[in-house]
């Protein structure tokens, strides 16, 4: 990767001297550049991805027949615990925020993040607290009482295991609570000239949603992992009715963040959905400010639908009405979504490419979580569906057939740019078609068990409940993604080897990233573009007639990038420095959280290992 | 038929299978058996059509348009440019808000019917969970019973659900669940005070079991039979085994159920086996925890602390949160070595039981009829 050429004097202001590696191990570690931490934070989602994906696997062999012996009770509980905090705090939260760092800068017109030493604290914090939580399997065992983590259950019962729990997710909560602030700032402030709030990509919408949601929910469940780490840790009695505590606060406290966190999952889905349909449909989105104000909306309302989690908690009609009804509105927005989406492709001309077929794909399965959503908020209906496979079936559509198909979308989509190199579209469309079928034979058969009586997280069945045949069609249908996903590691192994030969724009698309040589360069920009409209790339590429015919503009699109480098790869573009102290202070975070669990002078340890890294960092000019 | 389609959405094709495997097994959501399971099914099942109707026109039009806007060779890459059209997105807002206000005016309506607290002929009962069994309690008859729940058909029962609390023991008020050791108890070993579910699909929907408070459910049969139900809230490590059954009977069969069981424990003959057990029983770490209605300690009557009662035992069919039969076989496998059977299991045997030990003790439950 080219570097940005920094005069050559040794600048020694700090306690450590400033990283100067440009390739290799550590210029990784010290980097500050919001791409490559993109592709740090993609990396490790994947790879958690696929360990929160070993362990959906074993709980389906498990749960293939009747009586299963694969797992014991303990390990059992562990492995779905695992699985419901890797897959959602592990990989479609930081494989969003992948997308968001890599993009949102490109997008916007911006060099770098507004806080680029900040952001490569989140991603290491987030990669300790991943490798925190899992390494309670080696000391002890690994959480198990479910990722909501209900009390008393997860205060009374023996062992360090929701210890980890409660202060690993205590690190993932400052890790995303930091980015959102940076995140929020970076579109808020770091705007191109010319580009609006509303010329910005929807995509960049829905994460300046995302942010505001992280910000303002993760404070809410910080309380409550606090609560129960003292609970548990130091005989504080918040969830103890024996001593005047509730356990239902924990439940209010959970799903208060809970629920958002939900759409913190979807929305970055949504968008990337919203960037990839113009494009292929070579139109713009359909009612881009009705799909910003509908994104905006769910915002504001899932704050207020959490309960929706807890209608056979026994909070009285009343607040099981309330929330019933808030449940049934936010279907409108999130219906004014997929309308809008139709619109998009409708007299479109579709181009069936891979990035498009996930697009497609998403629309269709999420509109089956939707709707199963929708009979939740029949509150009697939920009295049977919660806490059934019912459940797990309505938001695995959401989150898998949903969330999960829109960033395998995008990564078909943005992969050209990040890595210079196309994925195979063929193999790709393979892989959609497999993973398709497997999404749908796992988790549709799933609403049958659930209403026929199989509740969740239940480590074995009677054979006298009869649920056999359909669990095992489940079972072969998480065999079928676990292909879907080899086929793409394959997929992306292969395009490794092939030439770097991406063109800038290989999708003739619509948004500012695809002005820039792929991959881009360090500094992003040459010159920092001037925005004129909504899709402004678009536009320089095509006019449109007064009927709304589209019309090539002769030469538009500046030509190739590449030969417009006049500036000599950004030479005097300053940008900042890589720095050390950002993994440092990331590093004594696990440390307190051992300090925590077992010995009291690791907490001491990890807090000076914290605060030396601040103090170098506080000291260390941002560039020099 | 009507169970296909209803389950259709997403696996329309697969569900045409389910008829030919769906199945008989008492814990059936769309098989509804009393007029409270009835009245969620039939709130549940026009919204299901409503959804379907939705779910094919959506999917449709995505298929359709996919089909007949999809790029071929030779045309121009110039469709229309379409921005939006303000007429369609209000329209596309207030329909479905209207659809949700036809499906939320029943919903709210069965909400405060199923809320409501049943008058006239109301069998009050008590349901206590522990891990990983149910307590259950007939305040009114004075019944302390396990894992079963029997009840008169075509009438409606008031569930009062209870989360066993440190120290919970004797039969408490109805309607009301006692958190805390009664005055004087005894600190009790077992500390299983955490949250269940208890979930009758056939019969009602569920209802938390929730330490510190006291819920109510209420659930009828139209029918005498078995109905079976699951714990749905995960409690820790035996949750998949923490099952009941509720037999409902005809009015005079409950009745005679009720009398067999307000009646005390029968002591064996002297000098059989199942007097040593007996004895054994009485004298030994049993009582800690269970008591047998009947049977005295210097002269006191023994109370539960924490397990189950024993005094009809063998009027019951099942144990271990009813996943297993009671049979010689299981009882002594059980006392052998609790945690064995059941992970994680309450039942502390130290010192653990000799081989004359269990077959007294066994030979002393099977009195228990």
């Amino acid at each position: 990767m080219a570097s940005v050429s920094v005069p050559g004097e040794t600048v020694r202001g700090g306690l450590l001297r400033r990283p100067r590696s440009t390739a290799g191990f550590w210029s990784w570690v010290t980097t500050v550049d919001h791409k490559r931490i993109g592709i740090l934070y993609g990396a490790t989602a994947f790879f958690f991805f696929l360990v929160g994906g070993v362990e959906a696997l074993f709980i389906r062999l498990q749960l293939a027949q009747p009586d299963g012996k694969i797992l014991s009770p303990s390990t059992y509980n562990e492995f779905f615990t695992m699985h419901g905090l890797t897959m959602i705090f592990l990989v479609v939260m930081p494989l969003s925020a992948a997308f968001f760092n890599y993009l949102i800068p490109l997008m916007i017109g911006a060099r770098d993040v507004a806080f680029p030493r900040l952001n490569a604290f989140s991603c290491w914090l987030f990669l300790f607290a991943g490798l925190f939580i899992y390494s309670s399997f080696a000391l002890g065992g690994a959480p198990n009482g479910g990722w909501f983590g209900y009390a008393p259950l997860s205060t009374v019962e023996p062992g360090n295991n929701m210890l980890f729990y409660s202060t690993g997710l205590l690190m993932a909560g400052i890790a995303s609570t930091v980015s959102a602030v940076n995140l929020a700032v970076t579109i808020i402030n770091m705007r191109a000239p010319g580009m609006t709030m509303f010329r910005m990509p929807v995509f960049i919408w829905m994460a300046l949603v995302v942010q505001f949601l992280l910000a303002f929910s993760l404070p809410i469940i910080t309380v409550g992992l606090f609560e129960s780490l003292f609970d548990r840790r130091f005989g504080t009695h918040f969830f103890d009715p024996a001593a005047g505590g509730d356990p239902v606060l924990w439940q209010h406290l959970f799903w208060l963040f809970g629920h958002p966190e939900v759409y913190i999952l979807i929305l970055p889905a949504m968008g990337i959905v919203s960037e990839i349909l113009p494009v292929f449909a070579r139109k713009p989105l359909f009612g881009y400010q009705f799909v910003v104000f509908s994104g905006i909306a769910i915002g504001f309302i899932g704050f207020g639908v959490w309960a929706h989690h807890m209608f056979a908690t026994g909070l009285g009609p009343v607040a099981n009405t309330a929330f019933g009804i808030s449940t049934m509105i936010i279907a409108i927005p999130t219906g004014v979504k997929i309308f809008n989406w139709l619109g998009t492709i409708w007299r479109g001309d579709l181009r069936f490419t891979t990035p498009m077929l996930f697009a497609l794909g998403f629309i269709a399965q999420f509109v089956v979580g939707g709707l199963s959503g929708v009979t939740h908020a029949v509150v009697p209906a939920d009295y049977q569906q919660t806490d059934t496979y019912y459940i797990v079936a309505h938001f695995h559509y959401v989150l898998f057939a949903g969330a999960i198909f829109g960033l395998f979308g995008g990564m078909y989509y943005w992969w050209p740019k990040i890595f210079g190199r196309m994925l195979n579209e063929r193999v790709g469309k393979v892989q959609f078609w497999i993973m398709a079928v497997g999404a749908n034979l796992t988790f549709g058969p799933m609403h049958i068990l659930g209403l026929e009586g199989m509740p969740r997280r239940i480590q074995t069945y009677t054979p006298a409940l009869g649920l056999g045949v359909w669990n095992l069609v489940v079972t072969i249908g998480a065999f079928t993604i676990a292909v879907s996903v080899l086929i793409f590691i394959g997929n992306a192994v292969a395009s490794f080897r092939r030439p770097k030969d991406a063109p800038a724009d290989p999708w003739d698309a619509r948004t500012l990233e695809w002005t820039v040589p792929s991959p881009p360069p360090p500094h992003n920009f040459d010159e920092i573009p001037v925005v004129h409209a909504l899709d402004d790339f678009w536009h320089r590429k095509y006019a449109e007639t007064e009927e709304g015919t589209l019309v090539p503009v002769p030469a538009g699109g500046s030509g190739d990038p590449r030969s417009d480098d006049a500036h000599g790869s950004g030479h005097g573009i300053h940008l900042p420095s890589p720095s050390y102290y950002p993994v440092i202070a990331a590093l004594g975070f696990p440390l307190i959280g051992y300090g925590v669990i077992f010995h009291w002078w690791m907490a001491v340890a990890g807090a000076v290992v914290v605060l030396a890294g601040l103090y170098g960092w506080a000291f260390e000019p941002a560039a020099e | 038929m009507r169970r296909i389609t209803r389950l259709a959405p997403g696996v329309g094709a697969l569900a045409v299978v389910a008829a030919a495997c769906a199945p008989n097994n008492h814990q059936d959501s769309l098989n509804p058996q009393g007029p409270y399971a009835q009245k969620i099914d039939t709130l549940f099942t026009p919204v299901f059509w409503i959804a379907a109707a939705i779910f094919f026109i959506v999917e449709g039009m995505l298929v359709l348009f996919a089909i007949r806007y999809r790029h071929r060779k030779g045309r121009p890459q110039t469709p229309p440019q379409i921005h939006g059209n303000s007429r369609l997105e209000i329209g596309w807002t207030i329909l479905p808000a209207l659809i949700l206000v036809g499906v939320a005016i029943p919903t709210v309506s069965t909400i405060y019917d199923l809320a409501r607290t049943p008058t006239g002929n109301v069998l009050n009962v008590n349901v206590v969970g522990h891990q990983w069994w149910w307590e259950v309690d007939y305040p009114d008859q004075q019944i302390v019973t396990a894992n079963e729940l029997h009840i008169p058909v075509g009438e409606p029962v008031y569930v009062s659900l209870c989360a066993a609390g440190v120290g919970y023991g004797g039969v408490p008020a109805p309607n009301e669940c006692q958190p805390g050791p009664p005055k004087g108890a005894p600190p009790s070993a077992v500390g299983d005070d955490v949250i269940h579910s208890f979930w009758v699909p056939e019969l009602a929907g569920k209802q938390d079991v929730v330490p510190g408070r006291t819920n109510h459910l209420v659930l009828q049969a139209d029918r005498p039979g078995t109905y079976t139900g699951q714990c749905a809230e995960f409690c820790g490590l035996s949750h998949a085994y923490m099952r009941f059954k509720v037999v409902a009977q005809t009015r005079e069969d409950f009745d005679a159920w009720v009398r067999a069981q307000q009646a005390d424990a029968v002591a064996p003959p002297a000098g059989s086996l199942a007097a040593t057990g007996m004895n054994d029983f009485l004298n030994g770490q049993c009582i800690a925890c269970h008591a047998i209605r009947g049977l005295q300690v210097n002269g006191q009557p023994l109370t539960a602390n924490g397990g189950p009662n024993l005094t009809h035992l063998m009027s019951r069919s099942c144990f271990r949160g009813c996943t297993m039969p009671i049979t010689r076989a299981n009882l002594e496998a059980w006392l052998r070595d609790p945690q064995a059977v059941e992970a994680g299991s309450w039942m502390q045997l130290n010192p653990k039981l000799s081989q004359d030990q269990i077959d007294a003790l066994v030979a002393f439950l099977m009195t228990l009829r």
